[in-house]
């Protein structure tokens, strides 16, 4: 069946509807990453995003078990150039279009993906809406424009978890405040050891400390920092009593909570192979991201807070480290998957942070 | 880290000649080194033996020596240069072995010569197997059981370990020269013989066998920092148990989850840290496809085929950013070539597929055996690049120029079902076609995977595409819709026209009319995630155009597609240059082409790059698109040449050269009436269209007669025959190979053959140089030894040669180039052949000669005349020193080949031998080739009866240098009649010790064997040709080859003639 997708500033691309049969809106973004659509499309990240994936061919190893960083895909919808109808791969249950379908995520394939990213860059990341609705330009267009974005509305509350729960571990207890953390951070823990006692977004201070965590961790999530205010509240109170970990959403909640502002970039970074220096050692590692927001450099006090990374190819902030307490995060994703496992040291950091605590 | 201040000056040793497992890969990496190195300010001084390349040409070194890689001769020249540096890993494993061995020696630290980039060490935890295997088990990371034999009896015993099948790899080789796999004891004794001969240091590793893993490559890339990237991964279509060199691939990986993708990802960067690499390096895994079981095959620590081929996939220049790391620099420092917005640190995201496929040279060796295994055969290789899997693949297809624009095998619907079985059971260069053919008939994916192993992804794909053409020639009716799907799927027009029986014109006008228009995408490393300006495009049926032509004059030079046996680096060689001086000459120059391992197709060499088959509907569309001024077609080769004539019908503009002029030089009746009114002779010959009339035109001008079919490249199909019965053979052979054109016969005239480049401006002819062969003709030129000059000519001679050439040139009013061949006898010269194009010797003659034989042709093409730039008719004034061209062959890689020499071309490459003193010159340029010349040892002497009372005196003088001579029976008898003491050796009828069990004992030092004609059984001469080559003995088949390496031995074994002086290009040109 034939779809279409419809930007706000009036662009139509006409391909084929595949996953779920319905419409979708919400902000049109791009990921270059060429492998690891499964763990993209259960990224809860990417809460109130479409996702355009920029290599054409997505779907050819299936859909398996195991790479799934959450328990449902949360794109609001897809965007390939072609989705493989006969996969192959030895961990494969299941094909990409059945998957979409039965999580009732529309897909639009067929398109051209390069001409679309083209227009994201050049003119930043735009609200639209993939549709299959005969309506006329104007109508859709219009539809597109009153899609939801990502401000001015709180997407952590809708993929947080509900309840608290534990997961055992031998070493340290570290609680992890779920913003829509992907799995491999909470694999990546326990790995080293630690105990992991996840939490909701909205959990006080008081209630995480309760836990007598030896450590707390930010983790990733959707959306503008700007709109969880009660998050960056609690981490100001958790600033010097625990050592705390942020990654991606908890890394800008955590310079909001030092008194940083972050800002909206053009169209982001999200694939597998930006490259972030360390700025003590000069070491570039090859990272894995997935933001569309980053702090503002100017708003850092730094005096109080070191900026430890930069993006090489913008020079964004990807890290930052307060001079006395013991608080640290990252813009981008230790815990890969997808991506390059370059940065896993960073948990193994925060280790070692919580042992000279 | 910044570029290092203490290194001044540097050394690059490049790969010499192409042979197979060694192509223009490394004229790529080797020119991108030593831009980048004069780019850094740095004296660069280069040896490379092959004069075909641009990295020899004289601007890109401060120093160029053209001498043979041999690692003596490289000690003197660095002894000479004293440089600060040695960069050992631009110039393959030739220039990896040399550096080396060098350092090994001692010779580095003793001149105070660092290696750069990669040390010694290094090397040596690659290459050698023992080392690299308990590297790999330091850090973890898993290697297969697997152990060194230097014994067939050691080997045997460990192949019954470890259970057959084995394979069996020598250690330090090329290509994988020597290796196989073996079922049975007997098997191994065959292949680890052989691979025991081919390593360096005698040394087989034996290995099981995971035939059907998957095979995955990573590209690497490490700075001094410790900052690491990986550039592109890559996924054989083929699985483990094919050479990757033979293997189909694609790039990215299509079957990997990201786990696996990372998997290998963290384990090459695990290894190129503990290499301790500071710049590219290659690894190659075996992935189990059901599992995350892997194992590391390979790791090649130095750039390499597969990088040159990453490069070019990705946009990434991995040469020329492994130089500047070499020298000092950051990967973070280093400037990102396609964005010049970000930095060479991080890795490259494809939006497109590419498919790369070697190019096999079976349709010149019928007989050669083509089964693919561990050792390559591949001459060279075509990639395409496209935003579908299915148009990636058939537009690689297209591009080896092998006559397929389908996966439709002429003859594959005649095969029987066990055929089938039996072909994909054992992989040969056809075996994806079979695989098609297995589908149109129905045989499921899944059966054909149980046999092949190849991962059903891309069985699938291939499916769909055979779907298509069900479906095209079902539909009624072509709608826009669906034609646009097939073409977003990579169908040709030419196909689509098959299948739907009408004309390949009839589908483009309905596209036209339909609007169904290719669009062009931009390859910019970052997959359209940042503003790139590089003009490096691929076609594709999508909506947005990315290449918008500009208002400027241009011109579009046409490449030669893959490197073939006839068809080599020297036409990519005049490609550039043609876009170079297009660009000095105000045009925007285009290139068009589909090899990944030249220089033509690096995207700053030409202002515009489309990567794309040379075929008419491919290129017609860029021509639509930008439609230049004019079309280059003197400098690609045959390939070049073919599109010529389609192209004017199409109207496009052919610059220089008329197409009419080819056609006067190819076609026999226009060509011998053009020489009839210039009145030059030229061997009394015909066309004949039958065999009655061939018989009737043999005997008219008497045996011996040269037969061959009308367009031909390379000589194919060309040869010399002596009786009435040698020629019904070849009739036969021959009109199947070429049935749309007649066949020529001309009298065979054993004579002296000459050649000659010039360039016309239609009324001046510049000729920059006259070559004389030491073959008589008969051989053909390629494989023949070239002179320059020619020192056996008289001036009457050389004046009738000049004179021909003057009037060819001003007769066919060439714009251009001309390539003319003749051959003089009893002092008259006679022309056997005139090509109005670029020839094999233009890099060459330029080197040597200083004439910029390119650029004046380019400029001439544009209109200019010669006398204006300063040059006027004639021969070119000769200089003192002497340049010889030998040819280099690839025999011992492509099995069952007849080594022999005749008119078909047979060499893979060619290299240069230079000095002031002929006799030197001739032996740099035979030591450069490759043949061993020992001073002294055991000659086997196996002579046909016609060439007996030939050799009589050249086997007299061998004798006379002290060489012992063994000889088979008659040619024992005719010795001994003359006098000389020979000792008879069995032939192989007469049982053992015979002469093949001398040849594998290694009691012989030189085969001297001539080719007996005629019915008599070959079998002894073939096997002894084969033996020879198999175990690198110099075999020499042309009377005239082996006096002249007689007269070197004669000349280097006088008094004080021993020494040899090495000098650079610029030495001797001033």
């Amino acid at each position: 069946m034939e779809a279409k997708l419809v930007l706000e500033d009036g662009t139509v691309f006409v391909g084929q509807s595949f996953g779920a049969e319905q419409g979708a809106g919400g902000e049109v973004v791009f990921n270059t990453s060429m492998t690891g659509y499964q763990e993209i499309l259960t990224d809860a990240s990417y809460k109130g995003e479409i996702v355009t994936m920029t290599y054409p061919l997505i779907g050819n190893y299936g859909i398996n078990e195991e790479d799934i960083e959450s328990y449902q895909p949360h794109v609001e919808g897809f965007v390939v150039k072609e989705f493989c109808a006969q996969p192959s791969n030895w961990r494969s249950l299941d094909k990409l279009d059945n998957y979409l379908k039965e999580n009732d995520i529309p897909g639009i394939c067929g398109i051209d993906t390069r001409a679309l990213t083209k227009k994201l860059r050049s003119s930043g990341v735009m609200k639209g809406i993939i549709t299959t609705e005969q309506a006329s330009k104007e109508e859709l267009v219009a539809q597109a424009k009153a899609a939801p974005g990502l401000s001015d509305r709180d997407l952590v509350s809708k993929v947080t978890t509900d309840e608290v729960y534990q997961l055992d571990g031998a070493d340290y207890r570290v609680v992890l405040v779920d913003y829509g953390a992907k799995e491999n951070i909470i694999r990546s823990l326990k790995e080293e050891g630690c105990e992991v006692v996840v939490v909701p977004a909205d959990a006080s201070a008081e209630e995480i400390l309760a836990h007598q965590p030896q450590g707390v961790m930010l983790s990733n999530g959707p959306g503008d920092p700007e709109n969880i205010p009660y998050a960056v509240e609690t981490v100001k109170e958790l600033l010097g009593e625990v050592p705390i970990f942020g990654i991606c959403l908890g890394h800008q909640v955590l310079a909001q909570a030092l008194g940083a502002t972050t800002y909206k970039l053009k169209f982001g970074h999200r694939g597998a192979n930006h490259p972030v220096q360390d700025l003590e050692t000069g070491r570039v590692y090859i990272t894995a991201q997935n933001h569309g927001f980053a702090i503002e450099a100017e708003s850092l006090d730094q005096a109080e807070v070191e900026i430890t990374h930069r993006n090489l190819n913008d020079d964004t902030i990807e890290g930052i480290r307060h001079r006395d307490l013991a608080a640290f995060s990252v813009q981008y994703h230790p815990e890969a998957s997808p991506g390059p496992e370059d940065s896993h040291y960073l948990f193994a950091e925060f280790i070692e942070m919580m042992e000279n605590n | 880290m910044p570029k290092r201040k203490d290194i001044e000056s540097v050394m690059v040793i490049g790969s010499g000649p192409i042979i197979i497992g060694q192509a223009a890969e490394f004229d790529y990496a080797g020119t991108q080194a030593c831009r980048a190195l004069q780019e850094e300010g740095m004296e660069v001084i280069l040896i490379n033996s092959n004069p075909a390349t641009i990295m020899t040409d004289q601007n890109i070194a401060d120093r160029v020596y053209i001498e043979p890689l041999k690692p003596e001769v490289v000690a003197e020249i660095i002894k000479q240069e004293q440089p600060d540096g040695l960069l050992p890993t631009l110039g393959g494993q030739t220039g990896l072995n040399i550096a080396s061995e060098l350092a090994e020696q001692g010779l580095l630290e003793e001149l105070g010569i660092e290696l750069l980039g990669t040390d010694l060490e290094t090397i040596q935890k690659a290459e050698d197997r023992d080392k690299f295997i308990n590297m790999l088990n330091e850090i973890g990371e898993p290697v297969l059981e697997s152990k060194i034999a230097a014994s067939i009896e050691e080997a045997q015993e460990i192949a019954s370990n470890i259970g057959y099948p084995v394979i069996v790899r020598p250690a330090y080789t090329l290509g994988g020269t020597g290796g196989g796999v073996a079922d049975s004891p007997e098997e191994l004794k065959e292949v680890a013989s052989r691979g025991l001969k081919h390593s360096l240091i005698d040394q087989v590793l034996i290995e099981k066998s995971i035939a059907g893993w998957k095979e995955v490559e990573y590209e690497v890339m490490r700075d001094g920092d410790n900052n690491c990237i990986t550039v592109c991964n890559m996924e054989n279509f083929d699985p483990v148990g094919i050479h990757t060199g033979d293997s189909i691939v694609v790039a990215p990986s299509q079957t990997l989850a990201d786990k696996e993708y990372q998997l290998l990802r963290t384990s090459s960067l695990k290894i190129i840290r503990e290499l301790g690499i500071e710049g590219g390096c290659n690894v190659q895994f075996a992935l189990h496809p059901e599992s995350f079981q892997y194992y590391i095959i390979e790791v090649n620590p130095r750039v390499s085929r597969s990088s040159a081929l990453a490069s070019k996939a990705t946009g990434y220049p991995i040469a020329k950013v492994a130089t500047k790391i070499a020298i000092g620099k950051s990967l973070a420092e280093i400037e990102n070539a396609v964005t010049k917005k970000t930095y060479a640190c991080f890795e490259p995201a494809l939006d497109y597929v590419v498919f790369k496929i070697p190019r096999w040279p079976f349709d010149k060796f019928h007989y050669a055996d083509r089964e693919l295994g561990t050792q390559m055969k591949a001459t060279g290789e075509v990639m395409a690049i496209d935003r579908l899997f299915e148009a990636s693949l058939l537009k690689a297809v297209r591009s080896l120029e092998i006559g397929m624009y389908s996966l439709r095998l002429p003859g594959s619907e005649e095969w029987s079902k066990e055929e089938i079985k039996e072909y994909l059971v054992s992989a040969d260069d056809e075996r994806i076609f079979v695989v098609a053919e297995a589908l149109r008939r129905g045989w499921s994916v899944a059966e054909i995977h149980q046999i092949t192993m190849i991962d059903e992804f891309f069985l699938w794909k291939l499916k769909n595409i055979i779907d298509h053409e069900q479906k095209l020639e079902e539909v009624e009716e072509l709608t826009a819709e669906y034609l646009q799907t097939v073409k977003e799927l990579g169908f040709s027009d030419r196909d689509i026209a098959a299948l739907r029986g009408v004309t390949e014109d009839e589908i483009r006008e309905l596209r036209a009319e339909l609007e169904v228009e290719p669009v062009y995408k931009m390859v910019d490393t970052c997959a359209a995630e940042f503003e790139a300006e590089t003009p490096y495009y691929y076609s594709a049926y999508e909506r947005e155009n990315e290449s918008l032509p500009t208002e400027k004059k241009k011109a579009l030079v046409i490449g030669s597609g893959p490197i073939r046996i006839g068809q080599g680096i020297e036409f990519d060689y005049c490609s550039v240059h043609s876009a170079w001086t297009l660009r000095e000459e105000g045009y925007e120059s285009i290139i068009v082409n589909n090899n990944p391992e030249t220089v033509s197709t690096d995207f700053d060499t030409s202002d515009r790059l489309y990567f794309e088959p040379l075929t008419k509907e491919d290129v017609l569309n860029i021509i639509d698109l930008e439609e230049p001024e004019g079309v280059v077609v003197q400098f690609g080769g045959q390939t070049a040449v073919n599109l010529a004539e389609p192209l004017a019908e199409a109207g496009v503009e052919i610059l220089g050269t008329e197409v009419e002029a080819i056609d006067i030089a190819e076609d026999r009746d226009k060509f011998m009436q053009l020489l009839d009114r210039l009145d030059i002779p030229a061997p009394q010959g015909d066309t004949v269209f039958s065999y009655e009339e061939a018989q009737k035109v043999a005997a008219e001008l008497g045996y011996p007669v040269l037969v061959r079919p009308s367009y031909v490249l390379g000589g194919r199909a060309m040869e010399v025959v002596y009786k009435e019965e040698e020629l019904l053979e070849y009739m036969e052979n021959a009109v199947k190979v070429s049935t749309e054109h007649p066949i020529l016969i001309d009298k065979y005239i054993i004579g002296q053959e000459v050649e000659v480049d010039a360039i016309s401006d239609g009324e001046d002819v510049l000729i920059p140089g006259v070559m004389e062969h030491i073959e008589r003709a008969g051989v053909h030129s390629g494989d023949s030894i070239a002179v320059y000059p020619a020192r056996t000519l008289s001036e009457d001679e050389k004046e009738q040669v000049i004179e021909y050439t003057l009037k060819l040139g001003r007769a066919l009013d060439v714009k251009g180039l001309l390539n003319i061949q003749y051959v003089v006898y009893e002092g008259q010269v006679y022309v056997i052949e005139v090509n109005p194009r670029s020839s094999r010797t233009i890099p060459y003659l330029s080197k040597v000669t200083g004439v910029p034989m390119v650029k004046l042709a380019t400029q001439a093409m544009l209109g200019k005349k010669l006398a204006d730039l300063g040059y006027e008719s004639g021969l070119w004034p000769e200089p003192d020193y002497t340049a010889i061209k030998a040819p280099v062959f690839s025999f011992s890689k492509l099995g069952k080949v007849d080594t022999s020499l005749g008119p078909e071309m047979k060499s893979t490459g060619e290299v240069l031998g230079i000095d002031y003193d002929y006799s030197k010159a001739l032996y740099k340029a035979l030591v450069a080739s490759g043949i061993d010349i020992p001073e002294d040892g055991n000659i086997l002497a196996t002579i046909a009866d016609k060439d007996k009372d030939e050799v009589i005196p050249i086997v007299k003088r061998f004798a006379d240098l002290g060489f012992n001579i063994l000889a088979t029976q008659g040619t024992a008898q005719a010795l001994a009649e003359a006098g000389i003491e020979a000792q008879p050796v069995n032939k192989i009828s007469e049982g053992s010790p015979h002469v093949l069990d001398l040849i594998r004992d290694d009691e012989i030092d030189v085969v001297v064997n001539t080719l007996t004609k005629g019915k008599e059984p070959e079998r002894d001469g073939f096997q002894i040709r084969r033996n020879a080559v198999e175990h690198g003995l110099p075999c020499l088949t042309s009377l005239d080859t082996t006096e002249a390496i007689l007269h070197v031995l004669e000349e280097i074994k006088k008094a004080d003639n021993g020494r040899f002086e090495y000098l650079a290009l610029q030495d001797y040109r001033g």
